[in-house]
């Protein structure tokens, strides 16, 4: 075990910042990251083993014990659970024979829960060994687990592939694309390689200005203007500068980025080249999120592609000292790494934690020098406005959100999948075109962004009315809103949390604890109150957009769908005890050999 | 330096001066101004990790331990609704974890505890939850008693034995992070080392084996004056 | 007018607060012309005889009885007050509430090291004693509790400015050295 150990943090020059690699290449050598190869790198590391342990343990997909020959990660998000995920959840532990989150005997099989894995249009889904499992079905989990008793190669058991580069030999997934609605943006025909031609003739501030006056807000969510981004950047004056594309995509509900990295890669790493351009940037990274795996040598054979066309590497297009290159890094499992600051700390080799601000990304970045971070979304479509005009893009969309958004819808709905629409939809038009009829409600940007109720059907989807990173959730009139959805969001916020606020880690718990209390008929008026106010409090203290939005779950039903929290509440009296008495003694009186007298 | 090359700002409608680079708390403290606390301590970076430090700025929260004053900055602090805040927090840190004053040894001298008493705490608003959690004895100095962790990072950034954390975050979220001790690296810190670091520790986390109870109730730290009272009195 | 009537309990306490509200001193001649104290182990009265104004609990509820007797004293009270930390949080019985309760019995009455006599190893079960509780629960996740004192024990002054406090309806005073948790 040392030799190999050895070799893989040699591989990496012994450095600590690339403590992600090195982890994830032992992880994938021993099916877990045994104790001794945790002392072994410390050591060569010069860092004290917990500090090894505590990057360790931030992430899903690491583990200090074996995770299994076979290890299936089966998404428990809300739409998961809506298209029958406790079902196929139950037969795996039927067939394997043991519960989730353990491994069998044996070390064959494990099973794990884990959070949403982008794969919401084609749920239920499970990641086995990196591969991808979707449209899962008790009968299908049946075959599956026989090819595990037989020792079947994984990959060998996918039968058939998905559309589009999904079956291109070096992805061969059998996720499918689903786009339902090509826009002129992202969507529309070019000339691989133009757009790069053409900034090669600007200076690297007219870039800027360019995109500046595009309008263009990022994508992820948050809607920064992506130009002023990196004019900031820029004036920051570091001695390097980074390039970073967010392909960390873990809000559940969106998987947009899934199908530009497969069926667009170009055109992002197009984006990626402009902007390290305008940026001045040697060296972008695209921070890949590890459930998106699969796509990885794909994508690696696409930069190659890039290199040969001389569009990528130095003297890029031809032009002396434009010098820029990508490399991919790989993350492990965390939600909160999505947010800008958290993703910086992870490709440092740290624990995804958001780092407080100032100094922000485009200050101290990435190894502290000035760093730019953009959505997948946002840099495709900086091609298209190099390629057109500003004034193009800004004729689409809305005053205040120019061009087009993707949408990944999915839920209750005839027609989940990818909609490149303009801004500006209303929420009525998205239903219509998404096939979905007698909706309760509308989780609008995943559970970090709002659950509106038909009333507010009328609105847009803009950063004006109703901003989105682009996951729209169509809930029908027959769910449980409080058990399946805002149950579910609240408890994967309670996982996702890196729990350095205090308030974040400690307050989800109590949130979730009030709110089980409501739903179990125990609670009392001035519980709903509380809930609230407390929910409130979440968003006024905690650092980062995870911590701040956590409870927005519960807030935005509480402010949209009052009377469902109202019809809980049993009582008028303003005290209910949750005190079980029977349950309270059983064990006691179990032991001591005493029939409970209640 | 005159105060025409410092920072001028207002904190509670005091006009204070700073020194460029200064953080709100720093510049607060040197003015004479009391922000409550939990994370930040001297010389570290600060973690921001307790939320305790909240002021408002033009409407907006802002941890007073990292942000840097700016001139002409007009600060709220002691303002009911930000007390009410902090308040808050102090409480849900006493229901999250296994808080026994009577028998801790830090009582009186614990921060968290003295938080409770200057915003005066008589029962948490949210329900106890009393969590299973670990004590580690190993270390020949030190005790590790993680049912009084409030998982500030003071002891992650500060307490180091040859360069190398001693103390680390492990596992993430609102039910499974906790801190944990470096064993053989705690074994190695000598016995004032092992002091220093249970005077790092704002609660009975971390404490130095057969130091206990060592002033008498009545000469505590906080006995007889609020935490920041010190501060206030300049 | 007849004089407000208190009653007191210890539930899973060591009667300390008892003790701390006996340590008013030469106050305790005022609080007898102040009020009329009804079932409470000062006076020995074991049941309730008339409604009382304000129920003094100490300690939290580790078995059936203490739930019980809470429940009689929010029934013949007015005001219930949660008297210091076992009230309040379990206190430290409630430093078993991490352990599952057979390993708390059989340390109490079989491999403890102050068990001598239990040669037979008998765990208590007659049915006559109280149950154990799985946990030492704070009072005010059994009953309503409208006020709390802290501390191991409170401050008699705490409890004596409380008391006033509840009797004359003046504002509650307390100074900085009055309230603390241990």
């Amino acid at each position: 075990m040392k030799e190999k150990v050895q070799n893989i943090v040699k591989k990496f020059h012994n450095d600590r910042s690339r403590l992600m690699d090195i982890l994830l290449d032992i992880q994938k050598d021993f099916n877990c990251i045994p104790d001794e190869a945790a002392s072994i790198v410390a050591t060569l590391l010069n860092m004290s083993k917990v500090d090894v342990n505590q990057t360790i343990s931030f992430y899903h997909f690491f583990s200090k014990e074996p995770v299994g020959t076979y290890a299936v990660y089966l998404n428990n998000s809300a739409v998961a659970c809506m298209m029958g995920r406790e079902e196929v959840a139950r037969a795996f532990e039927e067939e394997v024979g043991t519960s989730f989150n353990s491994v069998t005997e044996d070390g064959l099989i494990g099973l794990w829960d884990t959070s949403d894995i982008g794969m919401n249009d084609q749920e239920p889904a499970a990641i086995i060994n990196g591969i991808v499992f979707t449209n899962l079905t008790p009968t299908r989990v049946k075959e599956i687990v026989i090819g595990f008793r037989e020792g079947k190669d994984i990959s060998e058991m996918v039968d058939k592939y998905g559309d589009g580069q999904n079956s291109n030999e070096l992805i061969r997934s059998m996720v499918n694309n689903n786009i339902r609605k090509k826009g002129p943006v992202l969507f529309s025909e070019y000339e691989v390689g133009m757009a790069i031609r053409n900034v090669a003739n600007y200076s690297p501030e007219q870039t800027i200005e360019i995109i500046k006056n595009s309008n263009i807000r990022g994508r992820g969510g948050a809607g920064f203007p992506a130009g002023l981004k990196w004019e900031f950047c820029c004036k920051s004056g570091g001695e390097e500068i980074y390039l970073v594309c967010n392909a960390d995509e873990g809000e559940p509900g969106t998987f947009k980025e899934r199908v530009i990295l497969t069926e667009l890669p170009m055109l992002l790493f197009e984006g990626m080249i402009i902007a390290g351009y305008a940026l001045n940037a040697k060296e972008g990274i695209l921070y890949l999120r590890y459930e998106y795996k699969y796509i990885k040598d794909y994508l690696e054979d696409v930069l190659q592609q890039l290199r040969n066309l001389n569009l990528l590497g130095n003297n890029i297009a031809g032009k002396g000292g434009f010098n820029f290159d990508i490399r991919i890094q790989l993350g492990a499992g965390a939600y909160v790494c999505g947010e800008e600051s958290g993703l910086i700390e992870s490709m440092e080799g740290k624990r995804g934690e958001p780092r407080n601000r100032p100094p922000f990304p485009v200050q101290k970045g990435y190894k502290n020098m000035p760093t730019v971070i953009n959505n997948v979304e946002t840099l495709s479509s900086v091609v298209k406005i190099i390629l057109n005009s500003p004034e193009w893009f800004k004729a689409m969309g809305t005053k205040e959100s120019a061009g087009t958004k993707l949408l990944s819808i999915s839920g209750d709905c005839k027609h989940p999948g990818i909609y490149e629409i303009e801004w500006g939809m209303t929420i009525n038009e998205m239903l219509e075109m998404v096939g979905a009829s007698s909706v309760q409600a509308v989780q609008v940007g995943g559970p970090s962004g709002v659950c509106i109720d038909p009333s507010q059907f009328a609105r847009s989807i803009s950063f004006e009315d109703l901003p989105t990173g682009g996951a729209m959730i169509v809930i029908g009139e027959n769910r449980d809103l409080l058990k399946e959805f805002v149950m579910n969001y609240t408890d994967f916020f309670i996982e996702e949390s890196c729990g350095s606020c205090g308030p974040c880690r400690s307050l989800t718990v109590i949130l979730r604890n009030k709110l089980q209390k409501i739903m179990d008929g125990k609670g009392v008026k001035a519980d709903i109150d509380e809930l609230y106010e407390w929910g409130n409090y979440m968003k006024q203290v905690n650092r980062c957009g995870l911590g701040q939005t956590a409870a927005n779950p519960i807030l935005t039903t509480i402010e949209n769908f009052r009377p469902l929290y109202d019809s809980l509440i049993k009582t008028d009296d303003d005290f209910v005890s949750t005190f079980n008495m029977e349950k309270a003694v059983a064990d006691s009186c179990k032991y001591v050999g005493r029939v409970p007298k209640l | 330096m005159d105060n025409t090359e410092k920072i001028k700002f207002v904190i509670d409608d005091k006009v204070c001066y700073a020194e460029p680079g200064q953080t709100i708390l720093e510049a607060a403290k040197s003015n004479g101004v009391y922000i409550p606390s939990l994370c930040y301590i001297e010389g570290v970076k600060p973690p921001g990790s307790c939320r305790i430090c909240n002021v408002r700025v033009n409407n907006r929260n802002l941890i007073a331990c990292t942000t840097p004053v700016a001139e002409g900055m007009i600060i709220d602090n002691d303002i009911p609704e930000l007390n009410e805040l902090r308040k808050a927090i102090v409480e849900m840190l006493f229901v999250s974890g296994n808080h026994f004053c009577p028998g801790c040894e830090k009582s009186g001298n614990c921060e968290l505890q003295a938080l409770a008493y200057r915003f005066q705490m008589m029962v948490p608003r949210f329900p106890y939850e009393f969590p299973e959690k670990g004590v580690n004895a190993t270390s020949k100095y030190i005790f590790h008693d993680r049912n009084r962790c409030i998982m500030c990072k003071r002891c992650i950034g500060k307490v180091m034995k040859d360069e190398k954390h001693v103390f680390a975050y492990n596992s993430r979220g609102g039910e499974h992070l906790h801190v944990v001790m470096d064993e053989e690296l705690a074994s190695q810190l000598t016995e004032e080392e092992a002091t220093e670091a249970m005077d790092i520790c704002p609660v009975g986390a971390i404490l130095k084996k057969e130091r206990g109870y060592y002033s008498p109730i009545g000469h505590r730290k906080y006995d007889k004056e609020s935490i920041g009272s010190d501060i206030e009195k300049k | 007018m007849s004089k407000p009537v208190i009653a007191t309990a210890t539930l899973a306490g060591c009667f300390g607060c008892h003790m701390s509200l006996l340590d008013i001193d030469e106050r305790i001649l005022e609080l007898i012309e102040l009020v009329e104290f009804n079932k409470s182990p000062i006076n020995d009265i074991k049941t309730f005889t008339k409604q009382c104004d304000i129920g003094l609990i100490e300690g939290g509820c580790s078995n059936s009885e203490n739930i019980e007797v809470l429940k009689d004293f929010r029934k013949n009270c007015k005001i219930l007050v949660s008297l210091g930390e076992c009230a309040i949080m379990g206190g430290l019985p409630a430093m078993r509430n991490g352990i599952p309760i057979r390993e708390c019995l059989e340390e109490a009455y079989i491999t403890g090291p102050t068990v001598r006599m239990n040669t037979k190893k008998i765990l208590p079960n007659d049915d006559e004693l109280p149950m154990m509780l799985d946990k030492v629960y704070p009072c005010h996740e059994i009953v309503k509790i409208d006020y709390f004192l802290p501390g191991c024990p409170p401050t008699a002054d705490l409890i004596w400015n409380a008391l006033l406090a509840l009797v004359t309806g003046d504002e509650l005073k307390l100074p900085y050295e009055v309230v603390k948790f241990d």
